[in-house]
Parts: structure tokens; sequence; C-alpha cells
């Protein structure tokens, strides 16, 4: 058991229905970890108990060493856990820069009334947010974009600014929700090496959600599997590949078809 | 390239900018001051109060994207709290014949500028006690919950006549509020303003509006930037209350209805929800139309017949236009877009590359 | 407070609530469908009663045939208030509907003060509805009867139409899931045009017999009524229909009971709705037993 991160048996219930049964998983620092099912099994669900949109019914959320369960979401994500959003949530009307610039505003130091009065001091962090989320645009290949209302990019460029706003929160687990969703094989290979490319440079942990099976087997170390709000199956690519129950929750049965 | 480059060499000429127009505004008011016609001065009066309130307004309804419908509820505390400050203790006694004035208020009195911030602060002290049920609501229940906390101040004027003097109401104040008086608060709310929402803050508070759920995954508390917004909205409203109520000298409680948020909200919409520009653009035309169109009020002569004046004319137009504005032209003169030196440069051809 | 008194208020209560609860059903109704807070909705009860009283005075018509003529009318009144104050923004920001809305409100009060004047004017009150009469001894207005028992066979009415026929099964649906029921090959525009029909007509008739009950008729005069049965729809849980009812009831038996036993709180009697809104909105934000008002994620 490490210190990390860590879900305790959690349980989402909505009046009657049963979305989340008993979720119970350890990621290691560093490990790039995926959650996959066929669609409705509760794999969002998950991401928002974690993210805390959702508070689970019973379970805990450990993480680094402190049980984060019920804060809000953006305590939360000051504490080091950011996601995107399967369905795009860009502030669209907002231009690319500024968008990242959201991210910052968690950090910053100085008080309101210095913000209203025009200090020299906030002015000069409001300078160097600037210059680090014209860095985090670089680094996904939207620099030259910066100024353009986020609403007008492409699909694709909506996509990494997505991924760019996450990161400038300075995340150290990143939870990446359908990454891949909507996107043709061309730049799913890229995706994939961007993924790569930012969990070494960044010191990130990812948790992803994909349907994709070979982004995902291709990428993950490690992952696992849910049906119905219930954990079937966990384990490497190859394990899950030759795993039984998986095939049937994804082949179905006649009842599921 | 860097931003810091493009920031400096536009940010002196801006500077100069700025304060080149300010110079003119203050030459302007001057010149109307010495010779302007009274009615001038009063329109340019109203126009600047309406500039406080509308840019103070448009903070929580166009930048937070909130439809808050009770901005009168701040404006009446602000305006009751600075008269009842700048009236002598004998005034007070003389006025308040059905019930005496409660202790402080009986003996307090103050000067008119501690008394416009006396005002701003009560109005900020209210506006943050009724934030909490206020925003565990959002969408059409936070208009109707803000709608609430104004119809109840309206009735609590009426009632506590030992504070307010019920509908009696508040006459023979001071006429404090002149030109220099309504136009410099009207150009620090536009300054404050401003820089609040081209700060940190104010982005966090756009990001609200575009999409909550994804600010809020971003780390932005919700809460406590939309209290802050409706706090400094709050605050400016009720600092406009104290200027209207020692223009108008006269204060009663059917001077404070749903009807001047209603005026608020004509102005923000035509004006373009979220631009402080347009918040300015929209107040000036409407303290300028407003006057206008009295003649649609007033008994009309044509020569030979004369057609009587038809009340509620003006708010039939008013009403009119709010709904074409909404329906056709959604984003109204300005939409989310400002005013800025660099524009107008490029406009005029005058921007070096 | 005597038994006698008590009772008068009583009675009084209930008939003030059976006319909340049906400008509030026209709320619920629109609101389930729209997502819409018809704020001009209470304006139709101004409407509804000048109507009536131009049918009754200007053409002379019994009030048997000027009453329905003037609910009829409203009716029409609700469906053209939402083909040119709605329908042009059902794709927009929520925030300009509801400004539509209010500007509509605006113009309905106005264009009544400018064609009919701000003076109160007098309802013609039938001679049957003016009687008292005496029932276990306690003198009641023959309409403060008249009122709880119409607005059940309103209720009936409206009741059996959405839970029984077809129509009412289409507009059930489209409160569901407005995209989904257009899907399905049913016209939304005309569902929509329907719940207008049938929420003015009720709040024409709650107006008819307001102004039977308080017999004074000016171009504001449905403002606070609007507001009030809006937050009766609110206590009731928005978008549920008996919920409104009861709403409404309970708003105004709370309302009548409120000044009846602490008489010097009468004038903040315009306060107590809000007040109780605000409360509910703090504790029990579904309201007494509708969903959850909260947005969710």
């Amino acid at each position: 058991m490490n210190d990390f991160f860590r879900l305790e048996s959690l349980v989402m219930q909505f009046g009657g229905l049963t979305a989340v049964k008993d979720f119970s998983l350890s990621i290691e620092p560093g490990e790039l970890v995926g959650l996959i099912g066929p669609n409705g099994a509760g794999k969002t669900t998950v991401f928002n108990m974690i993210t805390g949109f959702l508070t689970p019914t019973s379970g805990r959320v450990l993480w680094q060493g402190e049980d984060i369960t019920g804060l809000s979401v953006h305590q939360i994500t000051a504490r080091g856990i950011a996601r995107t959003f399967q369905n795009i949530r860009l502030f669209s009307d907002m231009t690319v820069l500024e968008n990242v610039m959201v991210s910052f505003h968690h950090k910053v130091r100085s008080r309101f009334w210095k913000a209203m009065l025009g200090l020299p001091s906030h002015g000069k962090e409001e300078r160097r947010i600037r210059q680090e989320s014209y860095r985090f645009l670089q680094e996904l290949n939207l620099g030259h974009l910066a100024d353009e209302k986020a609403g007008n990019l492409a699909y694709g460029q909506q996509r990494r600014l997505e991924i760019a706003r996450a990161l400038a929160t300075y995340p150290k687990l990143l939870l990446l929700d359908e990454p891949a969703a909507g996107m043709n094989p061309q730049e799913t290979m890229e995706l994939a090496d961007l993924v790569l490319e930012i969990r070494q440079k960044h010191a990130l942990t990812i948790f992803l959600i994909e349907h994709d099976m070979k982004f995902v087997m291709g990428l993950c170390e490690r992952i696992k599997v849910l049906d119905y709000g219930i954990s079937i199956a966990e384990g490497t690519p190859e394990e899950i590949q030759s795993n039984p129950d998986v095939i049937k929750a994804y082949l179905g049965e006649p009842k599921h078809a | 390239m860097t931003w810091k480059g493009k920031d400096m060499d536009t940010s002196k000429r801006n500077l100069y900018c700025n304060l080149a127009a300010l110079c003119l505004l203050a030459v302007v008011l001057y010149l109307f001051d010495q010779y302007g016609t009274e009615y001038q001065i009063r329109i340019l009066n109203n126009m600047a109060v309406f500039i406080t309130l509308a840019v103070s307004y448009n903070l929580v309804n166009g930048m937070c994207g909130l439809l808050h419908l009770g901005p009168n509820a701040f404006i009446t505390i602000g305006a009751y709290t600075s008269a009842l400050l700048t009236m002598s203790p004998m005034e007070k006694q003389m006025s308040f014949i059905i019930e005496p004035l409660i202790w402080p208020f009986s003996v307090l009195q103050a000067p008119f500028f501690v008394s416009l911030i006396a005002g701003g602060v009560m109005a900020t002290i209210f506006a943050f006690i009724i934030s909490f049920p206020v925003f565990r609501v959002r969408g059409d229940y936070l208009a109707i919950v803000t709608l609430g906390f104004g119809e109840v101040i309206r009735v609590l004027c009426n009632a506590l006549q030992g504070v307010t003097n019920g509908p009696l109401g508040l006459k023979g104040l001071q006429p404090y509020t002149n030109l220099w008086w309504s136009w410099g608060i009207a150009v620090f709310t536009i300054i404050v303003i401003t820089k609040l929402v081209n700060s940190s803050y104010g982005r966090a508070m756009k990001a609200i509006r575009e999409d909550e759920i994804a600010a809020k995954a971003m780390g932005v508390d919700p809460f406590r930037h939309l209290m802050l917004a409706f706090l400094v909205s709050a605050f400016f409203c009720g600092v406009a209350g104290g200027l209207m109520a020692h223009l108008i000298t006269t204060i009663s409680p059917t001077l404070f209805t749903f009807f001047l948020t209603f005026n608020l909200l004509i102005i923000i919409v035509v004006g373009g929800l979220g631009s402080t520009t347009g918040a300015v653009i929209g107040a000036a035309l409407f303290a300028w139309g407003g006057e206008a169109l009295r003649v649609v009020e007033s008994p009309m002569n044509f020569g030979a017949f004369t057609i009587p004046g038809i009340p509620g004319m003006r708010m039939v137009l008013f009403s009119v236009i709010l709904m074409v504005v909404i329906i056709f032209a959604r984003r109204g003169i300005m939409g989310r877009n400002e005013f800025s030196w660099n524009w107008l440069f490029t406009k005029l051809g005058l921007n070096a590359k | 407070m005597s038994a006698t008194i008590f009772f008068q208020q009583l009675s009084n209560g209930i008939s003030l609530g059976s006319l909340y609860a049906l400008v509030a059903i026209g709320y619920t109704m629109v609101y389930g469908i729209l997502r819409l807070i018809n704020f001009a909705h209470g304006d139709l009860l101004m409407v509804a009663s000048y109507t009536a009283i131009y049918a009754v005075t200007m053409f002379s018509l019994p009030w048997y045939l000027s009453f329905p003529l003037a609910i009829a009318l409203t009716g029409c009144i609700g469906i053209l208030m939402d083909k040119v104050a709605y329908k042009p923004l059902r794709d927009a920001p929520r925030i300009s509907l509801l400004i539509s809305a209010i500007g509509a409100s605006f113009l309905l009060e106005n264009l009544a003060l400018v064609i009919i004047g701000g003076i109160p004017k007098g309802f013609p009150r039938p001679e049957i509805f003016a009687k008292v009469i005496e029932i276990l001894g306690v003198r009641v207005q023959v309409l403060t009867i008249y009122i709880p028992i119409m607005t059940l066979v309103f209720l009936m009415a409206l009741l059996y139409i959405v839970y029984r026929t077809k129509v009412g099964k289409a507009m059930r649906a489209a409160s569901k899931d407005i995209e989904t029921t257009r899907l399905m090959g049913i016209n939304v525009d005309r569902i929509i045009a329907l719940t207008f029909l049938m929420g003015s007509s009720l709040a024409a008739a709650g107006g008819i017999m307001w102004a039977l009950k308080y017999p004074q008729v000016n171009p504001f005069m449905g403002v606070i009524p609007g507001l009030k049965a809006f937050i009766a729809a609110v206590l009731g849980g928005i978008g549920d229909i008996i919920g409104a009812v009861v709403g409404g009831f309970v708003l105004g038996l709370g309302e009548i009971l409120l000044v009846a036993f602490f008489p010097e709180l009468a004038q903040y009697r315009d306060a107590f709705a809000f007040v109780l809104l605000i409360l509910v909105l703090l504790f029990r934000p579904t309201g007494i037993m509708g969903e959850p008002i909260t947005d969710k994620t």
C-alpha cells in the first residue's frame, strides 16, 4: 500500500441506482493507468468522485496521505489533481492564452484590492503568469493561437488546449477523460506521444479513460476495467486482453446486446 | 516573441492618452459648471450617476454572467445611509414626525464624502449577508431571490419608520452632488472596475461565466469570486445611491423600486452585457435619451390641435427597445469588446508596427 | 381570537391560496418545458381583468359570456407572448430569455397604462358573487366559497388533460427532455403554444377571480400576485403541477394567518413570501415536494 494515491471502496448511488460499486485502486507515482469499460459503466463517475464533483456515498479518496473525500473541486485542484473533460469545456469566449491563465489564479498571491488599485506587485505577478502560460501553449503547439478566441479553435487544438489548461494548474496527478475522443488515427498517435512527453517533462502520474483500445493498450502500464459500476479486472494490457470477463463485457452476452 | 516587449511599448502611450482624456473631461466639466444651463448640468450629473451604477451592475451581470435583479436594494441603502448622515440632528428631528429617528442616526452627522463611503459600506455589509442564500442558487432562481431582496428592502423602507421616516421619505437634503463629485466618482469607479476585470480576479469571474464547472476544475472557487464581484458592485451602487440622494434632495421608497433595476438592465443590455465601455455608452445614452424622450409624455402641439401627454409612453418605448435588442441584436452596441487606445490608433492608422 | 374570526380568516386564506395556485400552475408548466420564469405571467391577471371589464361595460355582455371570453383572449395573448418574446430566443443563453421576459412584462404593464390610464377601475361584480351567506354561524362571502370550488374544477380539467390525453403525454415528455421529444416526431412548438394557452387561461381565470375579490383593477395589479405565485411554484417544487397547488395554499394561508395572528406584522406582509422563498432555498432547495433546483454538475 502506497501513500501517493488510493481509492478505497468508493460507492456512488443516485437515488436507488448504484453507478459505481466498491471501487478500489492504488496508483504509484509516475504510473500511467487506464480505466476502460463499456458506455455507462461509471468511468466518468469515478473521475467525478476523485475531483470532488461528486461526493461518494461511501468510501475514501486518499491523496498524499490526506483524506480528500468531500473536499470541494477547487480545493482538490489546488492539492495537485487536475482533469480534462470528455466533452470539451473551454472558456470559449476568452482567448487561448486567458484560458491557460485562469489555471494560475488559485496560486495568485496579491489580494484583490491590490489588483483593483493597480499596484505594481500585482502587475508583476500578472506578467509572470502571462509568460508562463505562454510557455504551456508553446509546449502544446498552440503558441501561434494565443490571442485567438478558444471557441474558434479546431477540434484537435481544443483538446490540446484542455490539456494545456490542466497542466497549468501544476498537477502531480492528471486525469484525462477520453482525450482521444473524436480524433483520427494520426491525431491519436500524436496524442499518445504527447501524453508520454508531458508525463516525462512534468513528472506526472496519469490516470485516463479511453475507448480507443489501441491507444490504451499501447500507452498504459496498468488497466482497470469497469462494467456496470463494478470493477471486473485489473492488470497489464496483456492480462486484460486475455481476460475472459473483459471479453465478455465488451463483446457482450446476448442480454447486453 | 514575448509579451513583455509589446506591453511596454504601448503602456506608456496609453498612460499619456488616459491622462489627456481626463484633462479633456475636466475642461468640459469646468465649462459646463461655469456656463452650462441647469438642465444641462442635471443631465450630466444623471449621466455620471448612471455610469457609476451601470458599470458596477455590469460587473455582476456582464462579467460573471449572473442575472442579479436587486441593485435597487443597494442603491436604497446607500441613499438612506448617506442622507441620514448629512442631515443635521435638528433637521432630522423635524422630519421624523411620525416616529422619532433611532439612535445613533439621530445624533450623527458627517461630511458628504464620509457619508458616501458609509453608504457604500452599509450596502456592502448587506450584500455580504445576503450573498450566502443568493449564491446557493444560479440562473432564474438567483434572479428571483435578488429581486426578492430588493422587494424586502422596499417593504422595510416603508415599515421601519424610525429609520427611514416611512413613505414620507427624507426631504430637504443639501444638494451636495455637483459635477465634480458625480464625475469624479464615475471615473474612479470605471478605473477600479476595469483594473479588477483585467486582473487575475476578473479572469476568474469570466471563467465562471463561461463554464462554472471547468472554472472549478481549474482551481477557481466560484463562491469567493462571485461574492467579490457582488460586494464590489454593491459598494459602488451604495455610493451612487448617496450621490443620487444629494442630487434629487428628496428620497422616498417609491424612488427605488424594481423600476430602477429595470432601467439599469436596459442600459447594460443595450451597451453590451460584459463590456464596461458598453455600460458607459448605455448609461450616457439613457441619461440623455431618457430626457429627450420626455417629449413623448408631454402634450404635443400640432398647430391647430394638441395631443395630451401620455404617461407610460417612455416605458413602452424602453421595453420595446430592450426586447428588440435582446432578440435581434443580443450583443448590444459593444458586445463584450472594450474601447482601447490601441484599437483607436489602429483605426486611425497611427499604430506603429 | 374567536373561532368565528378564525374560520373567516381560514376561508380567506383558502381562497387566496387557490388564486395563487391557479397562477402558479402557469409558471410551473412553462418552467417545466422552457426552463424559463415567465416574468410576464403575472401581468396576464391584469390583461384578463381589463378584458372582462370591457366585455361587460362596453359590449354589455353578461358575465357568464364575458368571463370565458376574457379567459380565451388572455390564453391567446399568452401564445402571442411566446411567439414574440420567447420563440426567437429558443437557442439563446438563458439570461437573454429572462431579460426578454422582463421586457415583455414591462411592455404589457405600460401598454395598459398608455391605453387605459393609471387610475384604478372598479370591477363590475355580478350580484351572485357579492352575496354574503352564513355557514355554521360564520358569515362569509359566497365568493370565498366559489373561488376554491372553481379552482378545483379547473385543476381537475387540467390534470385530466395532462395525465389522460395524448397531448398531455406529449407535454409531459417535452418537460422531461424537449430535444428527444422533438426527435420522436412530436411538434414541440405546438406543445409549447398549448402550454402557454393553458397556463395563461388559468392565470386569466385567477385574474378574474382576483378582481372579483379585490375589485380594483390597475395596470400593475398583476405584479405582486405574479411574484407570489411564482414563489408558490418554487415552494411546491417547480415543474410539478400538484406542487404548485400545494405551494399556493401554503403561501395563501400563511400570509392570511400571519396577519391574523400578528396584526402588527401586517405591513411586512409583502415581504413574507420572499422570506419564505429564501428560507426554502436555504434549507430545502427541492421545494416541498419537487426535484432539486440547484444546478447539477
